[in-house]
């Protein structure tokens, strides 16, 4: 390892890094801007200077970027002295020229990067006296507030928006001092993930605008760490709250994970949390229909009792945690609980995985899928599924790129020579959906087929890769050389990576995406599969009930032959789950139906006995990922009212009944720690965070900031007497601002901050390295074989289904096969009830080629009838859709009744209007934007 | 396709994709394509701007970082001759400001600023290359050198179209 001296001091440090990540590695205060460990290094804004000597003769030395000098063995450098120290100093300066200080009104205020640096330069007393340029702000969407005049001009915005996420609506314009980061035209930002410039940008240029219309400082923000619901990725969030309102979601860092970014849903679907809907008592129906509000003991009482005298069953779900099912599970017995899944999503799930667990490849963390070489993705739409996916996909078509530079010695944190060398040159990836996906422009090909092709096409490559004969018949002509050229691709890849996920609903799609990766491994290749799963428990659900759970239908079943009387319900919307005829006739079998959930929705409006259950930022919780990892969900502040975790609900209600399974639990962690021992799939759902006796240097860890100010003038309107604090006594986290934020496992960290870093680019502090890990350990635990443990037999047995003659790009009969779209915003349950996200979701449609569209005398904006009165929807006209195929927005309300790969018939509906628009609530008057 | 055809002409269209035959990448003809455009139009509208980006394949964001990048791509009509003035540092010391004052006595504009009957816009620049003959100012394609008030009038009076 190099040893270089910077102010007379040798330290060893790792070699192929650049001097500014290593000093920030150190220890070492040396401000930046432009550097950013997830995007590289381009020597943009001149900030990170220090003096270089040629040798210890050399006393003048020059001034060298850090971020662009690499270590090298003996070098020596200068960073405390006067000639660094002056030339960073002027350098803020003339970086704040235009700068309006404009701090006390800005969003960004607090936690502030260019204030951290301003303040390290040590730059006070300014002497331009000129005019300061000013410029218009762009209207960017519900999402991002824009003020440009706040600008440094150190160009993280782009390379972030376009180089890093793909983004193509925001650009640099102008030149010198007019330099504009914005849109052509002012307009809704189209990027999925465009919420991570609240986090990139160094100022408040681009700030969160739900969070500027419902304004508290980052210091007067309680946090604790907490896990995205939003899709089954599991990306680390830090919620903050004030005033018992969910304020915003950063970015917590995971290296495994979520690295520095989440997607728009994850930032900004959690306001679900503040819904006026959400229910703050329980309510007992009475004779006349009307809910009657109970206290807690009242309606523990009630439950107890109908719990007691009743033949119980109970539906848990695949949103709600691991400890919460599996206590529910446990008071009914596992026979009368079904997962929560619809009755096709149930196979899906559990077919997803079994296959990962007899897979033969490795099960990738989202940080590895960013090394894949080599991608196929079959039939999922990750943008839409599991977002966070797509952003990684992004990255790992670049490792072509520093393939190339390593040929030239280049390292891989030489941003723009890296990214001039490639230009265009990618790693392969080859997408097979129904049709067009965002990631297609970084796709080497995609090609739209319908799913049962999409599955024909996988078990060709797999059996290409394997040296089978392909079976005659089985995939279309055209495809087979496709084929090929994709099985020699993938064969010749170091780390070949196969996707595929329950989006499309097909079964044969995971088992051709696992033949695929099963046969690589054959083959001595390192393969990867990831097989994504809808919610941020599904995989956890799958594996606390096995393969042989009841599904809904089978307890109606049960129900109707009077073996099960009463119905409690977890957290789950069954309604999304099935027709509404299927769910009329589920509830109606039952006498008694108990329903748990945060918010009003029609499930809770059929219970007999509804019971608020506090949502994911006001409870614990473990959650497991679709990469199979357990991670625990911490409570960011205290339900109001009569609210309660499910678990606690649950827990209570036992030791009412004086059930003996509840004998030894008392704590969240005795439900933890019982689970992991009775269910084998779950045993080590124990290590996703340190237990309720988990001490930071002997304190608990503050989820209030040092500086969290107020606190005994917040309540002052209700009473001047400030109450106690109240104790945790569930988890190693306290609501105060006592105890320790330092070191502790990653899991357990609330928020980043350090002395003199207030913005989030203290998270290096935290880091053992800038850009690696946290000190304290990777969050989470792995449940599935990361490298690939399995022999491959459940794939192989199921493989091979015969191909439906009546579907496949074919119109015979006038029918259309209804696959599913999901979509980013809408598609998912809670996220969609975030006001700010409201706004950008469209009413669902259904999508079309043009030569079924004109078969069936529709155009785009035209509605058509959905197999004969199952739903009415507008028409998108997609050239890019596969004949025979009708895409449907998933999830969305008026297509409950659809499922995935029906076969239906198409009609124009004449009598059919569009719903009106709703407008968005800050559009400012005459400001042209408008949503595309 | 139509809409592409109202926004750039078939000229237009042939001379960017002449320029494309010579290059790896379409977008690496921008400057060009923007160019020719002005040449047939005088300035790059809004409009002709997302039609050259289509035409390339690159978003409009991208295509108008470059074209706002470069300050004789005008993006907002100009007169029909531009006159350049340069106000780096040597016309600076043999007084550009006096011409500029001269101007706008003249012909009633400022910088940035076009005369009502459309015939002249006044745009500063930075070094037209003749230094040793400062000050200097350009009206439409022709330098004029050494340029003080008296030969400014010369310039103007006649109605200004000396330069073609």
């Amino acid at each position: 390892m190099p040893v270089i001296t910077i102010d007379g001091v040798s330290y060893e440090v790792e070699s192929g890094r650049n001097l500014l990540e290593t000093c920030l590695s150190l220890g070492l205060d040396l401000p930046y801007f432009c550097w950013h460990p997830a995007m590289g290094s381009i020597g943009a804004c001149r900030q990170c200077a220090l003096v270089q000597y040629q040798n210890a003769e050399d006393t003048r030395g020059r001034i060298v970027m850090a971020c662009m000098t690499p270590v090298s063995d003996g070098a020596l450098f200068s960073l405390a002295g006067d000639k660094a120290r002056h030339f960073r100093e002027a350098i803020v300066e003339s970086l704040m020229l235009n700068h309006p200080h404009d701090c006390p009104v800005c969003a960004e205020g607090g936690e502030c990067h260019l204030q951290d640096m301003t303040v390290m330069v040590g730059h006070r007393d300014r002497h331009y006296r000129g005019r300061k340029n000013t410029h218009r702000n762009q209207y960017l969407g519900p999402l991002i507030n824009h003020e440009m005049n706040r600008c440094i001009t150190c160009y993280r915005c782009t390379r972030y928006y376009r180089d890093y996420a793909g983004g193509t609506d925001l650009a640099a314009m102008a030149a010198h001092d007019h330099i504009y980061f914005g849109r052509h035209q002012e307009g809704v930002l189209q990027s999925e993930f465009a919420g991570n410039l609240v986090e990139v940008c160094p100022t408040g240029v681009f700030t969160d605008k739900t969070l500027v219309h419902d304004y508290t400082r980052k210091w007067d923000l309680q946090s604790a760490p907490s896990v995205c619901t939003g899709c089954g990725v599991g990306c680390n969030t830090m919620p903050g709250e004030r005033y018992g309102r969910l304020k915003r979601v950063h970015n917590r860092f995971n290296a495994e994970v979520n690295g520095y970014f989440l997607c728009d849903r994850g930032r900004f679907g959690a306001a679900f949390v503040n819904s006026g809907s959400a229910l703050e008592y329980p309510g007992l129906r009475e004779a006349d229909g009307r809910y009657r509000a109970l206290d807690h003991h009242e309606a523990l009482h009630r439950m107890a009792a109908t719990c007691a005298s009743g033949k119980c069953a109970a539906i848990g779900s695949p949103r709600a945690s691991v400890e919460a099912n599996f206590l529910l599970r446990e008071l009914v017995a596992p026979e009368n609980f079904a997962p929560g899944f619809s009755d096709a999503e149930q196979g899906l799930v559990s077919l997803a995985l079994t296959l990962q667990l007899a897979s033969r490849a490795g099960i990738p963390s989202i940080r590895s899928i960013e090394s894949a070489d080599a991608v196929l993705v079959l039939g999922e739409d990750v943008t839409n599924t599991a977002p966070r996916i797509a952003l990684a996909l992004r990255q790992s078509v670049r490792n072509k790129a520093y393939e190339l530079a390593a040929g030239l010695r280049l390292e891989p944190w030489q941003d723009a020579a890296i990214r001039n060398l490639a230009q265009d040159q990618r790693s392969p990836m080859f997408i097979a959906t129904v049709a067009d996906t965002p990631l297609d422009d970084v796709a080497a090909k995609r090609f739209s087929l319908a799913p049962d092709d999409i599955a024909a096409l996988g078990r060709a490559v797999a059996a290409t890769i394997s040296g089978k004969p392909l079976p005659s018949g089985v995939l279309p002509e055209h495809l087979h050389s496709e084929a090929r050229m994709i099985a020699e691709t993938l064969a010749g890849a170091q780390r070949p990576l196969v996707i595929a996920g329950t989006g499309c609903g097909s079964s044969a799609i995971l088992q051709a995406a696992a033949d695929v990766a099963n046969a690589l491994c054959d083959n001595a290749r390192k393969a990867m599969i990831c097989l994504c799963v809808p919610e941020a428990n599904s995989l956890g659900q799958a594996m606390l009930c096995g393969t042989q759970a009841p599904d809904l239908a089978a307890l109606q079943r049960r129900a109707e032959a009077g073996e099960l009387d009463t119905l409690i319900v977890l957290e789950n919307d069954l309604y999304r789950r099935g027709g509404q005829a299927q769910i009329d006739g589920l509830l109606a079998a039952f006498r008694e139906v108990i329903v748990m959930d945060g918010l009003d929705n029609r499930t809770t409006s059929a219970a007999t006995l509804a019971l608020p259950a506090a949502n994911f930022a006001e409870s614990e919780g473990t959650l497991v990922s679709l990469e199979g990892r357990a991670q625990r969900y911490f409570p960011v502040f205290q339900p109001r009212e009569e609210r309660r975790p499910s678990w606690v609900w649950l827990l209570a209600c036992m030791k009412e009944m004086e059930l003996p399974e509840c004998h030894s639990m008392h704590h969240f962690d005795d439900i933890t720690r019982i689970c992991a021992a009775r269910i084998p799939a779950l045993a080590g759902i124990t290590a996703a965070a340190p237990d309720l006796h988990y001490l930071n240097l002997g304190v608990k860890i503050p989820r209030q900031p040092p500086r969290y100010s107020g606190r005994t003038a917040m309540r002052a309107n209700i009473s001047v007497h400030e109450p106690k604090q109240r104790e945790d006594e569930e988890t190693p986290l306290a609501f105060t601002m006592e105890g320790l934020n330092r070191s502790q496992p990653g899991a357990l960290l609330p928020w980043v901050w350090a002395p003199g870093w207030n913005s989030n680019q203290s998270l290096h502090k935290f880091q053992t390295r800038a850009g690696g890990p946290l000190k304290g350990g990777t969050a989470g635990a792995r449940l599935l074989p990361t490298g690939g443990g399995g022999n491959g037999n459940a794939a192989t047995s199921q493989a091979q289904p015969a191909r439906a003659e009546s579907t496949a790009g074919t119109t015979t009969g006038q029918r259309w096969q209804l696959v599913p779209r999901p979509r980013i915003f809408g598609s998912d349950e809670l996220s969609a009830l975030s006001p700010a996200l409201a706004e950008l979701i469209v009413p669902g449609f259904i999508e079309l080629c043009t030569a079924d569209a004109a078969s069936l005398g529709v155009k785009d904006g035209d509605g058509v009838d959905v197999g004969d009165g199952l739903a009415t929807l507008e028409v998108r006209v997609n050239d890019s859709m596969v004949a025979g195929c009708a895409g449907y927005s998933a999830g969305f309300s008026g297509t409950g009744e659809l499922a995935a790969l029906a076969q239906v018939t198409l009609r124009r509906a004449d009598a059919w209007q569009r719903a009106p628009e709703l407008i968005g609530s800050d559009r400012g008057i005459g400001s042209g934007g408008g949503h595309v | 396709m139509s809409e592409l055809i109202q926004a750039l002409s078939a000229q237009e269209i042939a001379g960017i994709d002449a320029e494309i035959a010579h290059v790896p990448y379409r977008s690496a003809v921008a400057i060009e394509a923007l160019k020719i455009v002005q040449a047939h139009r005088g300035w790059v509208s809004d409009e002709s701007l997302r039609a050259i980006a289509r035409h390339l394949h690159m978003s409009a964001e991208e295509l108008d970082g470059v074209a706002t990048f470069y300050n004789l791509i005008y993006r907002r009509p100009v007169g029909e001759q531009v006159i350049l003035l340069c106000n780096s540092i040597s016309c600076w010391i043999k007084g550009c400001d006096k011409i500029q004052k001269r101007i706008q006595e003249q012909l009633g504009i400022g910088l940035g600023e076009t005369t009502s009957d459309k015939r002249y816009t006044l745009l500063p620049v930075t070094c037209l290359g003749a230094c040793d003959k400062a000050p200097v100012l350009m009206v439409g394609e022709e330098l004029h050198e050494n340029v003080d008030t008296h030969s400014l009038s010369r310039l103007f009076d006649d109605g200004g179209g000396t330069s073609e």
